[in-house]
């Protein structure tokens, strides 16, 4: 128990990485084994992940269950782990759709063994970034995770549709999806790169802490500029990196390609957590290593989570391909997060910035549950119609009654209806926002209108209207496995609607203590 | 008398090479496994003095000295530092894989064996020796079988016309190089080829400015520098894959590792001088050799351009003359050695099945061979500098050291990595992945058992490196110390 306790974070952390191997040496031909042994394996950093939730104590601050051992030590880089409030939400919410995306993946036939490994290879690049309290460890798993998703998104992505490039010649979607997806992060990733090299050598340390104290504390001229213009630019590298990742408009290009094509439990994983490695690393490090440049950029910030916000939604509204309809609301809801971010920047330290960073943090992992959900019922009801085109759809609700109320539920959930869980993470947001940047909240106030547009829509074409005759008798209701996937996501869209307290109270303590 | 382990280390290959005579040629199957015991033999040693290197001691270790020529003050002395010591494991590593991967060669095996070991003494000897004498003894010797292996054994098309290439350049860089050595014997007045006493001659500054650059260049061709880098992908295609893992893999580090410790260890006032402008050459190797290997359609030649990308970054950090930029250089030479290694060892079980190497007219090997693919997979992430791999532990502290000499350099230099990242996943797309042409249906079989020993090793040393660089950072950190106090604490 006491080895358990002690290095509670490293076996959350790599227990993935452990279960894959174990998954190497399962014959391929074993699916039903090499499922179950990489869905009960993702269980256990799960409850791992639980204990660690029961035994954080909130009151205290700073960083809990740390650990620190020598890494890299020529340049003075240290394995360095551990958990605030912050952190300890997003692990529960990786942790938890991680199974849940197994268990969804249980469909994949081809190729399982692979595909379950880069699962799981995913999962530890994913908690890495988000435990690692060293700048260059947090580096090493932000890329880290990159590559098992480019080859989920290529591999084992939807194998229709074809886009053209330059010259003319035609490539498969899934190729030109993932190819886009991990060069777009690579090259956002390069400034951050570099930045971190810098930091590294005019810090002496990563060590996320020191770096705080000594980055901020640091005047004069650096390399024959003004301080203030080093800062600037490498706040600006960071800013990028994290911007691609989250996606902030008018970076999102990649997103919807990729979300559209990737696999239903990749884009379960990609909507759900990977975006909230962009917001994470705005509020780890963005926040605290660059608060003057912070705010005063944070209106170009809070302007462009509003572009987000307002074309997200028009975009999505715009879309017919239902996937692709989901893929665009991730870039409305991301922006709330963002405006949330900038309005905390703008006001460092006063109650309406603690309230901004509660709803960013909240909708952070809200968005991740609800995104997660959106796409598996796509995924579902693509596995049976083999079609993603919504004016293919209508009138199923007769036909799919149960699938038709969990859609439905979902969607609630997702445009933010009181009651459930969306609704107190836009509403914490934009209550604190609001004294912040007015204008910029009240534009995506009616962002927030078409988000009801979008969502209608969705379920309009899909469950009401006429009934497409073509589905009668051809369509299935969802399955007890698939019920069970969407079990704890809409227990969760639940509870956190009617009573938010028990993770509002964590995230608030560590904002108010980190800020 | 300590046991004289490098000494066993360097004579083993040339011992083998002598014993493979001794069977009858036709007795292929008894050639192949004289020659895997002999390198696996070698490898176990080396992996010995690597392990067994006291990084907390530093210094030369293992030495051994006799005299040999008293009267030119020529002596047989060798060591290991902790910059020569994990390449004394690279060679070991790469001539295993190497013979393990050329066990299918049916044309005069034993000849091939024979050359290739006699390159392996020359390799051996140049990274242990410590005598100037010896060091270039030892080059010539590993030059040499260079041009046989390639011009019989070679790819057709090119390979009198590349073996030639390959060999006039490095001799001719070798004898500038000589030159400029000789020189320092005669200016020095001490009467002695031995590097140690070299090191304290107390050159004139004069003297190291005029001289450095016939030595730094004569060895840095071997190395790929950029403008003299173009009998190396040359060099690579010709070769057969063995012999390709060699080159690209251990005597490109051969060039750089000599440039380090006859040219800036013993003239480190000229490598003061002259630096600052050849760091540019070094970024030009980095950027325009991967925006080359980009525009490439032939599988080998795509590795071949990206060696001399990779070796770029050897020489930039050796160029900062920084603590960081050195540990990074010693670091990239091993890593890189492994990861081309391995490069051109799938590159030579692709072409051994599909008999054409042009990138566009392969495509699905993965469902074949699906080891291969992961294996290149990991090389191509060593190769793009992926964190948690041995590429990122290189590439990560030379950037800093970077940062520490010249910002502006480090940021153009990163735009290779992108650029890299491109090359390499076209490839793993377009030659693993998709449709397999129709004329390879049902034609192309998995790789034999002793390749992917092979490949494994390889894998298993990049990620170990990698995910802990502990087992390679303090060995090379303590030769580092040794460059910087004689380069005066820079």
């Amino acid at each position: 128990m006491n080895f358990i306790a002690n290095n509670l974070l490293t076996l959350i952390l790599f227990i993935p990485t452990l279960v894959a191997g174990v998954l190497v040496f399962l014959p391929s031909q074993e699916k039903k084994l090499i499922r179950w042994v990489a869905f009960l394996g993702s269980l256990i950093p799960l409850a791992l992940a639980i204990f660690l939730w029961i035994n954080f104590n909130r009151g205290q601050a700073g960083f809990q269950f740390e650990e620190h051992f020598v890494w890299y030590a020529a340049i003075n880089s240290t394995y360095h782990l551990g958990v605030d409030g912050l952190s300890l939400t997003m692990v529960l919410l990786t942790t938890l759709l991680t199974p849940v995306s197994i268990l969804a993946s249980y469909s994949i036939e081809d190729r399982v063994k692979p595909y379950m490994i880069l699962f799981l290879l995913l999962e530890t690049g994913m908690l890495g970034v988000f435990l690692s309290l060293d700048l260059l460890l947090f580096f090493v798993f932000w890329e880290i995770g990159l590559v098992p998703m480019y080859f989920l998104i290529n591999q084992w992505g939807s194998e229709k549709g074809e886009r053209e490039i330059w010259g003319g010649r035609k490539i498969q979607a899934r190729t030109y999806a993932s190819f886009k997806f991990i060069i777009y992060t690579m090259g956002g990733s390069l400034g951050l790169l570099l930045a971190t090299q810098m930091l590294g050598v005019v810090a002496g340390t990563f060590d996320m802490p020191l770096l705080f104290e000594r980055w901020t504390a640091l005047s004069g001229a650096l390399f024959g500029l003004p301080i203030g213009t080093v800062k600037a630019i490498a706040f600006w590298a960071f800013v990028v990196a994290f911007a691609i990742k989250v996606p902030v408009w008018p970076f999102h290009t990649w997103l919807p390609d990729a979300h559209t094509e990737a696999p239903t439990a990749g884009s379960m994983i990609l909507a759900g957590v990977l975006l909230k490695l962009g917001a994470y690393g705005f509020l780890r490090l963005v926040l605290p290593l660059y608060p003057e440049e912070a705010r005063y950029y944070a209106g170009a910030l809070a302007f462009l989570a509003t572009m987000a916000i307002i074309f997200g939604a028009f975009a999505s509204y715009g879309q017919d391909d239902f996937k692709r309809l989901v893929a665009y609301s991730s870039v409305n809801h991301m922006g709330f997060v963002v405006l949330g971010i900038a309005a905390a920047a703008f006001a460092a330290g006063t109650e309406d910035a603690v309230i901004a960073l509660n709803g960013a943090v909240l909708q952070m992992f809200n968005h991740g549950i609800s995104a997660a959900g959106m796409f598996f019922l796509v995924g579902v009801i693509y596995e049976r119609t083999h079609t993603r085109d919504l004016n293919d759809f209508g009138g199923l609700f007769p036909l799919i009654p149960v699938y038709g109320g969990i859609l439905m539920f979902t969607s609630m959930a997702s445009l933010g209806l009181p009651g459930l869980n969306g609704f107190i993470s836009e509403f914490l947001v934009v209550r604190g926002a609001w004294p912040i940047f007015t204008v910029y909240t009240a534009l995506s106030m009616l962002g927030l209108l078409f988000t009801g547009a979008y969502i209608l829509k969705g379920i309009k074409k899909t469950l009401h209207g006429p009934l497409n005759e073509a589905w009668m008798g051809r369509i299935s209701e969802i399955n007890l496995r698939e019920i069970i996937v969407m079990a704890p996501l809409l227990v969760l869209m639940l509870w956190i609607g009617v009573w938010p307290a028990w993770i509002l109270d964590v995230i608030n303590r560590a904002m108010a203590m980190f800020f | 008398m300590q046991f004289p382990i490098l000494s066993i280390i360097v004579f083993t290959p040339i011992t083998a090479a002598v014993l493979l005579q001794l069977i009858p040629s036709e007795r292929m199957t008894e050639i192949r496994v004289t020659a895997l015991a002999a390198a696996f033999f070698a490898m176990f040693l080396s992996a010995w003095v690597y392990f067994s290197y006291d990084a907390g001691a530093g210094g030369y270790q293992f030495v051994e000295k006799y005299d040999w020529l008293p009267v030119l003050g020529i002596s047989y002395h060798v060591g290991v530092d902790g910059i020569s010591a994990p390449l004394v494991l690279l060679t070991g590593v790469v001539m295993f894989t190497g013979v393990l991967i050329s066990w299918g060669i049916d044309d005069r095996p034993r000849e091939f064996f024979t050359f290739l070991f006699i390159l392996a003494t020359g390799v051996f000897g140049v990274f242990v020796a410590l005598d100037l004498f010896g060091l270039f003894f030892f080059y010539e010797i590993a030059v040499f079988p260079m041009y046989l292996l390639i011009a019989i054994w070679g790819w057709k098309v090119t390979r009198e016309y590349a073996a030639m290439k390959l060999t006039l350049y490095l001799f001719i860089g070798s004898v500038i190089a000589l030159v400029g050595g000789l020189a320092m014997y005669f200016a020095s007045g001490l009467n002695t080829f031995d590097m140690l006493a070299l090191e304290n001659a107390n050159f004139s500054r004069e003297f190291q400015i005029f001289w450095f650059p016939f030595v730094f260049f004569g060895f840095a061709v071997l190395g790929g520098i950029f403008p003299f880098h173009n009998w190396s992908p040359d060099g690579h295609v010709a070769a057969p894959t063995a012999v390709s893992m060699f080159h690209a893999g251990v005597l490109m580090k051969l060039g750089a590792f000599a440039a380090l410790r006859v040219g800036i260890m013993l003239l480190p006032e000229g490598a003061q001088f002259h630096l600052p402008w050849i760091i540019l050459l070094a970024l030009v190797n980095v950027v325009y050799g991967a925006y080359i290997a980009m525009v490439q359609t032939d599988f080998k030649y795509v590795i071949g351009f990206s060696s001399v990308s990779h070796m770029g970054l050897v020489m930039i950090g050796f160029a900062t003359l920084t603590r960081e930029g050195f540990i990074g250089a010693g670091v990239q030479m091993f890593s890189h050695g492994i990861m081309t290694a391995l490069f051109f060892a799938v590159v030579g079980m692709v072409y051994d099945r599909a008999h054409t190497r042009e990138i566009p007219e392969l495509g699905g090997f993965a469902r074949a061979m699906p080891l291969v693919a992961v294996a290149f997979i990991i090389g191509g992430l060593v190769s793009m500098g992926m964190p948690g791999f041995s590429g990122f532990i290189a590439e990560f502290p030379i950037f800093m050291g970077l940062w520490n000499y010249r910002p502006w350099i480090a940021i153009v230099a990163a735009i290779s990595i992108v650029i890299t990242a491109s090359y390499i996943i076209r490839i793993i797309g377009s030659v693993f992945f998709g449709d397999m042409p129709e004329q390879f249906v049902g034609h192309i079989g998995d790789v034999t058992a002793l390749d992917k020993v092979a490949l494994v090793v390889l894998c298993v040393i990049m990620v170990s490196v990698g995910v802990y660089p502990s087992v390679m950072v303090p060995i090379v950190e303590s030769g580092v110390n040794g460059v910087l106090a004689l380069l005066g604490g820079v």
